[in-house]
């Protein structure tokens, strides 16, 4: 097996996740598959780089590593400990049609994928297509679940998906994407860590559509 | 041609005789059936000549009408379609002259025969018309006489509500067609289909307005959503015969007309192939999925219709996209698949409604939770009924199967030989098929189930009997030939194989007009089929030389040990819809009233679940609701006095005047 | 057209007719083996046949001819579509371009007949049966039709012969992720269509829960033989096509390819046995989004031959 087809197969693994997250509603089951979207994605680079293996590399794959795979997940596991429902009852759109809805998208970057242009060529056909079917399934569940948990874990997604677009640009402009990614990811985390506990602490769940509350009635 | 045009004569000539025999029923329906199963004959006879001889005749008179022309063409489409009307009306003739006689004490039965007759003449013009204006005349009388049919029962308010709805629907599709006409006049100085044939060099902006414009307006006669709203009311509401021409055949008019106008448009760009298959995948499973919630059995099948347009729409869409891929394989299989798709459909939905006008005649109600176990009071019908709904199901080895097969082998040659993003398309259509052939075998296995298998859920179907010798005629000729055309699928292939040779002609591929390689499925088909009787009577033999000597004996159905259970113990049509609703929430929106039972001893408890239909729901309704209310503002107009009435006229006249002064 | 000519060939499928009954004991004896017990032994299937089609037959009395006629015609069709599936390495008894499509309208039409037999018993449970085996049955079809669109695009051939053939092996080079997506796909579609944990249980007895038996509970006699038998040749049906999809041996020689298939047959069914003895059947509600999954994954698999 070449270096390409390990690498495709680590693309093909991240868009299986995806469909999982669609169809999954356990919250520690999520919070541990989207862990191993970071863990595939942290081993990404080590494989898809397209000249030698450099040290910036190992240093990228092994930090995405430890903060996708390990220390998000934990931190999510943390938020959402005191949780007494421990599952995404009710989401704004039932799994199957999610589902559907998945695989209509991962079909679309397909297409979008065959017609963007690319400065210069990708390691792998797939990176750009995953990129784009990660990017919009993560955004996909941040719209359509009710808790705040499940819609961090799809802004994780989300920015997975960025990620394996950073890939592509990893050749030219190393630095700028790899530290672009971390902090988002990172930011992206804090605020939401902050915006979880918050909503806990005043009404007592992370059930978003609780906010509504807030409105003033007419 | 003169058959033909003998055979319209005496059509409309019968048709007024039993108009003239007026309240005398027994006169007035022996005239107008009789005269509409010669007058269908005839034209079936010579629809087949022309065939035979291999010629597209042709006629062409002067006419006083400004613009217009007595042009009437029979090509390969035309005359394929022809043998459709005239066979499928033969039949529900047939059934109609007892039918009707039923209702004889308090009906005149002058008038629907009036009606039916001048609506098979007018479908039959429809589809050999050459002329613009010509069309649109035929177009309109088959609009008005078919509303005047589903009107029969207009004693009943729901019967002249339908009646509206269509009423409306139709007249806006007809705007469509209108429009449509005028430009393609415009583009070409004349209004002769010849001149509009091959139109040079349209600019593309304007022929995919063309072809939108056929869409909207050919698609609302056909019933393709969102325009399907009139034909789940219509269809009902109609007597059974008629329902079963108006499903069977008046729908495929719509077919026709939208296949003869991207005839005119010259190659068919990629994206008007998108909007088909787009349009056949949405309509096809929405209309199985309405069709499996709905409560009422001539529903039921009024939405199916819906559906096997979306199949049939899927099929041209495939062939279009060959057309504009230059894909050969494509093009044949798309192409034939949903014309042969359109003639089982004819005659398998013919056969239903018309199965159904007998079960619901028979049990006194058409709502599938009352009734049960016909196949046993009437079995001969039940019997035609069973090939009917085999046959709808797409099941091997009736007819509904080959059409449907070879759309599938189109999506999957598609499949196979376009490369990048092309793919997705025929892939889609493949899943697409998938889900609503199996729905559909889903469906019509529980409408067969519920109401003429197992016990009946109330009185009237108990006490049904069997059905009358013409109506049991005309249901098993049908049913027979969706055997014949199952088992020898080479023989429905060489009906419709001219039809499909034309529309393949328009895209240049000439090759491709041979049907040489859907030989091997015909014949891998037919060798198949063959095994499978030879199996089932193998196996019967078998299970009965087993059987033979030793005890049989009749019990109770098993009730895990109950011992008595009653009819209103089984499951009902609504729970087995259920799941369904429960998998496609987004389609089909149940609202649900429940009274739980209460107290230690609960005496009176209640489950309705009714699901509706998002279109009607969401879109027309409110949008109707509006156009009433802002028309309300015009009340003031109304007012009854005469004077002011003369006074708006002159008003409109002085004012057109001056409009006609200025320009 | 392929016809049958070669002696050898003729055994070889009258085999795989004979066999069938063998691998619902397979997996029975796989799950007595991992749950500790001895279980039943392996012909046991052979011995319920005989006993049946030994009886004579108890009919409702609200039932019809159609339900005399459901397993007959049920049985015949499952044979004529094993007749169009290649097994033991060599091509099938019938094959033509397209002929997948009837493949699965055949599968389709014996479910058609055994719903229409149990709504014909008039009896709660088994309409309960029928509902649910047509909604999951809508579902899957449409999986399988995908999982055979890849196999057919992979292979570049229509005809189940053609890309369960000596294609195949090239196909896994040239397409491996997405035919290993597809394999998943055929599984989970094997499970489903043949009554299997974890959307259905063959061995439970209670009604309320169960798809298949619930809709066969008022059959008896040679009846239920021919049902038990044609349930036993759906899942050769689907192991075969499986095996055919996943262990594509072709080494020339007919006896080492038929041990191969033989080899991968045996190891199905204990792996369909293990994953019955390892999962729990799923919540009825559930079941669909694990058929919409399996879909899913064959519509995945489909795309990536695209690229």
């Amino acid at each position: 097996m070449t270096a390409a087809q390990i690498a495709d197969d680590l693309l093909i693994l991240v868009v299986l996740v995806d469909l999982f997250t669609l169809a999954s509603s356990r919250l520690g089951t999520l919070i541990r598959t989207v862990a191993l979207q970071g863990m595939v994605l942290g081993v990404l680079p080590l494989v898809a780089h397209p000249g030698e293996l450099t040290v910036r590399t190992v240093m990228l794959a092994t930090g995405s590593l430890a903060l996708k795979g390990f220390v998000f997940p934990w931190l999510l596991f943390r938020a959402t400990r005191d949780e007494a429902v421990r599952r995404e009852a009710r989401p704004y759109v039932g799994y199957s049609l999610s589902l559907l809805v998945g695989t209509v998208m991962i079909g679309g970057s397909f297409v979008l994928g065959a017609r963007l242009p690319l400065p210069f060529p990708a390691v792998s056909s797939l990176l750009v297509p995953v990129a784009l079917s990660t990017t919009m399934i993560g955004l996909f569940l941040i719209v359509s679940r009710r808790k705040a948990a499940t819609q961090v874990l799809g802004y994780l997604v989300l920015e997975n998906g960025i990620f394996v677009f950073g890939l592509t640009l990893a050749v030219k402009m190393p630095t700028l994407v790899e530290m672009g990614v971390l902090l988002d990811v990172f930011i992206g985390v804090f605020v939401m860590g902050i915006a979880l506990h918050h909503i806990h602490r005043n009404f007592d769940s992370i059930d978003t559509s609780e906010l509504t509350s807030l409105k003033d009635e007419p | 041609m003169i058959i033909i045009l003998v055979a319209l004569g005496v059509l409309v000539a019968s048709g007024l005789g039993a108009l003239a025999a007026g309240g005398r029923h027994p006169l007035a329906n022996r005239v107008g059936s009789l005269g509409a199963l010669a007058g269908c004959a005839l034209g079936l006879a010579g629809t087949a000549m022309s065939r035979m001889l291999g010629e597209a005749p042709s006629l062409r008179i002067p006419w006083s009408v400004p613009g217009g022309e007595l042009h009437l063409e029979i090509d390969a489409l035309a005359s394929f379609f022809l043998l459709l009307i005239f066979g499928l009306c033969l039949m529900a003739a047939l059934f109609g002259s007892e039918y009707l006689r039923a209702h004889a004490d308090r009906k005149w039965l002058g008038p629907p025969w009036f009606f039916f007759n001048v609506l098979a003449a007018s479908m039959a013009v429809v589809v050999m018309a050459a002329d613009g204006i010509l069309f649109l005349m035929a177009w309109e009388v088959m609009a008005l006489s078919s509303y005047f049919l589903v009107n029969f029962e207009d004693e009943k308010e729901s019967t002249r509500r339908a009646g509206w709805v269509y009423l409306v629907a139709t007249h806006v599709g007809t705007v469509f067609v209108i429009v449509l006409f005028m430009l393609l006049g415009r583009e070409s100085g004349s209004m002769d289909f010849n001149r509009w044939s091959g139109l040079p060099g349209l600019p593309p902006v304007t022929a995919g307005l063309l072809f939108l414009l056929a869409v909207v307006g050919f698609g609302t006669k056909a019933g393709i959503v969102p325009f399907h709203v009139w034909l789940p009311e219509a269809h009902p509401a109609a007597p059974a015969h008629v329902s079963a021409v108006m499903s069977g055949v008046m729908i495929k008019t719509g077919i026709y007309g939208l296949l003869r106008v991207v005839s005119f448009l010259g190659t068919p760009p990629a994206w008007w192939a998108m909007v088909l298959m787009g349009i056949g995948v949405t309509s096809g499973l929405l209309g199985v999925l309405f069709a499996v919630a709905q409560p009422d059995l001539k529903r039921v099948l009024a939405y199916s219709s819906v559906e096997n347009v979306g199949v049939i729409l899927l099929g041209i869409g495939l062939g279009l996209l060959g057309i504009s891929y230059g894909e050969p394989a494509l093009v044949l299989f798309g192409m034939t698949g949903a014309l042969l798709h359109v003639m089982n459909h004819a005659i398998f939905k013919g056969l239903l409604f018309m199965g159904a006008g007998v079960a619901i005649h028979g049990a006194g109600t058409g709502r599938i939770d009352q009734l049960g176990g016909l196949i046993r009071k009437m079995p001969i019908a039940a019997l035609a009924i069973l090939a009917g709904v085999w046959a709808i199901a797409g099941l091997p080895p009736l007819n509904g199967f080959f059409g449907e097969m070879l759309i599938y082998i189109g999506a999957l040659e598609g499949a196979g030989r376009l490369e990048g993003a092309r793919v997705l398309l025929p892939i889609a259509a493949l899943v697409g098929l998938a889900l609503v052939s199996g729905l559909a075998a889903a469906c019509f296995a529980r409408v067969f189930g519920v109401c003429f298998l197992g016990t009946p859920r109330s009185d009237e179907p108990a006490r049904a009997s069997e059905a009358g010798p013409a109506t049991l005629a005309s249901l098993l000729a049908l049913a027979a030939l969706c055997v014949i055309f199952g088992l020898s699928p080479g023989l429905a292939l060489s009906v419709v194989a001219p039809a499909a040779g034309l529309l393949a002609s328009h895209s240049d591929l000439t090759g491709a007009t041979a049907l040489g390689p859907a030989a091997a499925q015909v014949a891998g088909v037919t060798h198949v089929s063959m095994i499978l009787l030879a199996l089932i009577a193998a196996l019967a033999l078998l299970r009965r030389g087993l059987l033979r000597g030793r005890e049989t004996r009749d019990a109770v159905t098993w009730d895990c040990g109950y011992e008595s259970p009653t009819p209103r113990m089984q499951h009902t049509g609504s729970s087995l819809a259920r799941p369904f609703a429960e998998v496609f929430p987004f389609v089909m929106p149940g609202r649900r009233q429940t009274a739980p039972p209460e107290g230690h001893f609960p005496a009176a408890a209640s489950l309705r679940v009714v699901i509706a239909n998002p279109f009607q729901e969401w879109l027309y309704r409110p949008a109707f609701d509006r156009i009433q209310r802002g028309m309300s503002r015009l009340r003031w107009l109304q007012h009854g006095r005469v004077q002011l009435y003369v006074l708006y006229i002159v008003a409109t006249l002085i004012a057109l005047l001056a409009w006609f002064m200025a320009f | 057209m392929g016809t049958l000519v070669r002696p050898e060939l003729l055994l070889l499928h009258a085999l795989s007719l004979a066999a069938a009954p063998l691998l619902p004991g397979l997996i029975v004896r796989t799950k007595a083996l991992i749950a500790g017990r001895t279980g039943p032994p392996l012909l046991q299937g052979y011995s319920d046949l005989w006993k049946l089609m030994g009886k004579g037959a108890v009919y409702s009395d609200v039932t019809s001819w159609l339900f005399r006629a459901g397993p007959v015609a049920g049985l015949a069709s499952v044979v004529t579509a094993w007749c169009l599936l290649p097994s033991w390495g060599v091509s099938a008894p019938l094959s033509f371009a397209g002929d997948l499509v009837l493949f699965v309208c055949l599968l389709g039409l014996s479910r058609f007949l055994t719903v229409l037999a149990a709504l014909d018993t008039g009896s709660s449970f088994e309409g309960m049966g029928a509902s649910r085996e047509i909604t999951f049955s809508a579902l899957t079809e449409p999986a399988l039709f995908l999982a055979l669109a890849t196999l057919a695009r992979a292979t570049g051939a229509t005809s189940l012969s053609g890309m369960l053939g000596g294609r195949m092996t090239h196909a896994w080079g040239a397409a491996g992720s997405s035919l290993a997506l597809t394999a998943v796909c055929l599984f989970v579609v094997l499970l489903a269509e043949n009554a299997r944990i974890p959307v259905d249980d063959p061995a439970t007895h209670l009604e309320l829960t169960m798809i298949h038996e619930v809709m066969v509970l008022d059959h008896g006699g040679p009846d239920l033989a021919f049902i038990q038998y044609g349930a036993a040749l759906k899942l050769w049906v689907f192991q075969a096509l499986l095996v055919g999809l996943t262990l594509p041996v072709r080494t020339g020689g007919l006896l080492a390819d038929a041990a191969a298939f033989l080899m991968g047959m045996i190891i199905l069914s204990m792996v369909i046995g293990v994953v019955e003895s390892i999962m729990a059947r799923l919540q009825l509600s559930r079941v669909p989004q694990l058929l919409i999954g399996a879909g899913a994954l064959a519509a995945f698999g489909l795309i990536l031959t695209v690229r």
